[in-house]
């Protein structure tokens, strides 16, 4: 078993390896400095097996098995900006960033509608003008050192996506990442690496999409760092829409500051295997998070949320909707784990986890942890798994709607508890349609 | 336009309608009374096609066919609607959605074009002036959060839009005050035309103060004990129903 791992691990080794010589005085000396470090770490770390507590629901042997090939000279792989309609926004054409196989592809991105000192670039470029900023943010919140992913991505930081909001900057146009897969020779890794930094009292709204031209099979490794600095209000939508046969491991880490508000969605469509870690710190007082999701698992897909929200200092709320609907033999796993730290007084955090299961083979594993070390805070939590109720289809059914139609309509009204709370119309709208489009549905309800 | 004849049915192996026999033809109002327990609301369920009611015997023939070979949905489109007891919180989805959806399920089934959102729009407004709803309701989730009076509007609403042959009100006048009451029943009155019937399921003569019923029928252990006309009603009011209950129990010992 340890030589299969071993071996299973030599492949991704190799890639960093080969990563290392490629780049070797190309980059600036502290990131080259910092890859080193993550693929010493990464040579140390075992990739984690349901024995370890925080995987035990999510095997990830299988994506470890296949023979993927590193995307470290791909080009666009034949993708345009037409090919792109279906996976961008309209408001926000005009600041997007595409990264296509892991690379950044300049000719598909265009960024014209940023400007007054906001950057949203690719890190090549702001390797330059901006250094001091990467260097002090960039693999600064996210573990490398514990743990496996992240250090295997650290160690192939090529390139990246690099937004940051300067001091009072208020941004109007949301901004979208795109990290595109299209089909290549064989099953390709890429790892894309995101830094968010809203300066204090900046707003904007960041919207990071993964997705795919094709149903080909891949790994999406992708890593992501906020900073909310503080007085700033950032909305991060985070879009999962890989190809139905990928696999997709991500981590958010953010940081949030004194009386800083984010808000975060991340929405679970795509993958055979997804896992998506978010980290959320509420390191000063005044700070408010909002942490949504909504995960849709169909036939023999498997979607897993772990978030962590630590509340640090007094006078903080979180609250936190996620829910799940799972059919056919898909599978879910959601962790919710709240700390609220010795002194963290008057601490409002809220959880809840709501499960729809659309079949008797689905199912679900759902695991709210609340560790409070402080007194006088106000903390509940909850989960719930149901199935589509009875008396509510025979009510639809009252009024003419067949059954199809009804289960249909009653899964997306439970979806939309989570969509409606999405503050860009385009966007809900255009959730709307990809849930629907993913319960098999063409349901006019616009 | 509905011939009800021996009917049995019941749920979870017990049997709660025992043979009843009931004719509506279009243009009556009937009024369904009798005590708690006697099957009035089972009668509703059933004739809407409730999945967990067991009919074991008996016929229910609607406009010449039969009723109970009809999934609910088709019933529905056939012009068959129940104002429920209970009406359901769908969270998630609009109003405005939901109707459009049902209204234009049963244009389709007449072969009629289906509206799209903004000549829906306009139907639905005029309609809601019959319930006296907030125009802001459209944009709510069906029910989530409405009062019990505001759900029984919005059940006459949804008849009103629907525009039945045959419309069942399962309780719809309980749990309303006296404003909401003279809304439902105005709203009931305004769908009370020749080519359609009415069955008011009701466990008070109030809401027959408001609406003059053509025939009231008592409803006791699964069958119709008695029928007559507005005065039974209001007989029922003034005595209650233990001389239902007496002469019930007579005629089965006589029997």
């Amino acid at each position: 078993m340890t030589v299969t791992v071993a071996k299973e691990k030599d492949n991704f080794l190799s890639a960093v390896r080969l990563f290392a010589e490629r780049r070797g005085g190309s980059d600036p000396a502290w990131l080259e400095k910092l890859r080193l470090d993550a693929a010493a770490r990464f040579e140390q770390l075992e990739f984690p097996t349901t024995r370890d507590e925080e995987w035990k629901y999510t095997n990830v042997a299988p994506l470890l098995k296949l023979p993927f090939r590193h995307g470290l000279d791909f080009d666009s792989a034949g993708a345009t900006a037409e090919s792109l309609e279906p996976v961008t926004f309209c408001e926000a054409r005009g600041s997007l960033l595409v990264f296509v196989n892991g690379q950044y592809a300049q000719e598909l991105s265009d960024v014209s509608e940023i400007s007054g000192g906001v950057i949203v670039s690719n890190f090549a470029d702001a390797f330059a003008e901006q250094a001091s900023l990467l260097r002090d943010h960039l693999a600064a919140y996210a573990d490398y050192r514990d743990e496996a992913f992240t250090a295997l991505n650290t160690a192939l930081i090529g390139d990246g996506a690099f937004v940051y909001l300067p001091t009072g900057k208020i941004v109007e146009t949301p901004i979208h990442l795109l990290f595109l897969t299209v089909s290549c020779e064989s099953s390709n890794v890429s790892q894309p690496r995101v830094l968010m930094v809203a300066g204090r009292g900046a707003m904007a709204t960041v919207i990071e999409s993964y997705a795919s031209l094709d149903e080909s099979v891949y790994f999406t490794n992708a890593v992501t760092e906020v900073v909310v600095s503080e007085g700033a209000q950032l909305d991060h939508y985070r879009l999962q829409e890989e190809s139905d046969f990928a696999f997709h491991i991500g981590t958010t880490e953010v940081i949030q500051e004194r009386e800083s508000i984010y808000r975060s969605c991340a929405i679970s469509l795509g993958a055979e295997l997804a896992r998506h870690n978010l980290s959320v710190a509420l390191t000063d007082e005044g700070t408010e998070s909002v942490i949504d999701g909504l995960y849709v698992a169909a036939d023999r897909q498997h979607a897993d949320s772990h978030t962590s929200i630590d509340h640090r200092k007094p006078n903080c709320s979180s609250q936190q909707l996620y829910k799940g609907i799972l059919d056919g033999r898909g599978r879910a796993v959601f962790s919710g784990k709240i700390f609220v730290r010795e002194g963290a007084l008057h601490t409002d955090a809220r959880q809840l986890n709501k499960n729809l299961l659309l079949s008797h083979e689905a199912s679900v594993d759902t695991k709210p942890q609340l560790e409070i070390f402080a007194d006088d805070v106000k903390c509940t939590h909850g989960a719930t798994v149901g199935q589509l109720e009875d008396e509510e289809l025979f009510y639809l059914a009252t009024r003419g709607i067949d059954a199809e139609r009804a289960r249909a309509l009653l899964t997306y009204g439970f979806a939309e508890d989570v969509i409606k709370k999405i503050r860009f119309a385009s966007l809900r709208e255009q959730l709307d349609r990809i849930v629907l489009r993913k319960l098999h549905q063409n349901l006019e309800v616009q | 336009m509905l011939e009800i004849s021996n009917l049995h049915a019941g749920i979870e192996g017990r049997e709660i309608l025992q043979g009843l026999n009931l004719s509506v033809q279009a243009g009556e109002i009937h009024a369904i009374m009798g005590p708690n327990g006697s099957g009035k609301s089972t009668l509703a369920k059933v004739l809407a096609g409730h999945p967990s009611y067991v009919i074991t015997k008996g016929e229910v023939t609607y406009q010449g066919k039969n009723l109970l070979e009809l999934s609910p949905d088709e019933r529905a489109r056939q012009g068959v609607f129940l104002a429920f007891q209970y009406p359901i919180e769908i969270p998630g989805v609009s109003s405005a959605n939901f109707l459009r959806m049902a209204y234009n399920e049963i244009r389709k089934h007449r072969g009629e074009e289906e509206l799209d959102p903004l000549e829906f729009d306009d139907l639905l407004r005029e309609k809601m002036k019959v319930v006296e709803m907030d125009t802001s309701f459209i944009n709510r989730s069906v029910n989530e959060g409405f009062s019990g009076g505001e759900k029984k509007r919005n059940e006459i609403l949804q008849m009103a839009v629907l525009d039945p042959a045959l419309a069942v009100l399962d309780e719809t006048d309980s749990g309303l005050d006296i404003d909401a009451l003279r809304i439902v029943a105005n709203g009931i009155s305004k769908l009370a035309t020749p080519d359609k019937a009415i069955i008011l399921v009701t466990h008070y003569q109030r809401l027959l103060n408001y609406i003059t019923p053509d025939f009231v029928h008592v409803l006791f252990q699964g069958r119709i004990a008695k029928s007559g006309g507005k005065d039974l009603a209001l007989e029922l009011e003034e005595k209650g129903y233990d001389w239902i209950r007496e002469a019930e129990s007579d005629r089965r010992v006589t029997a």
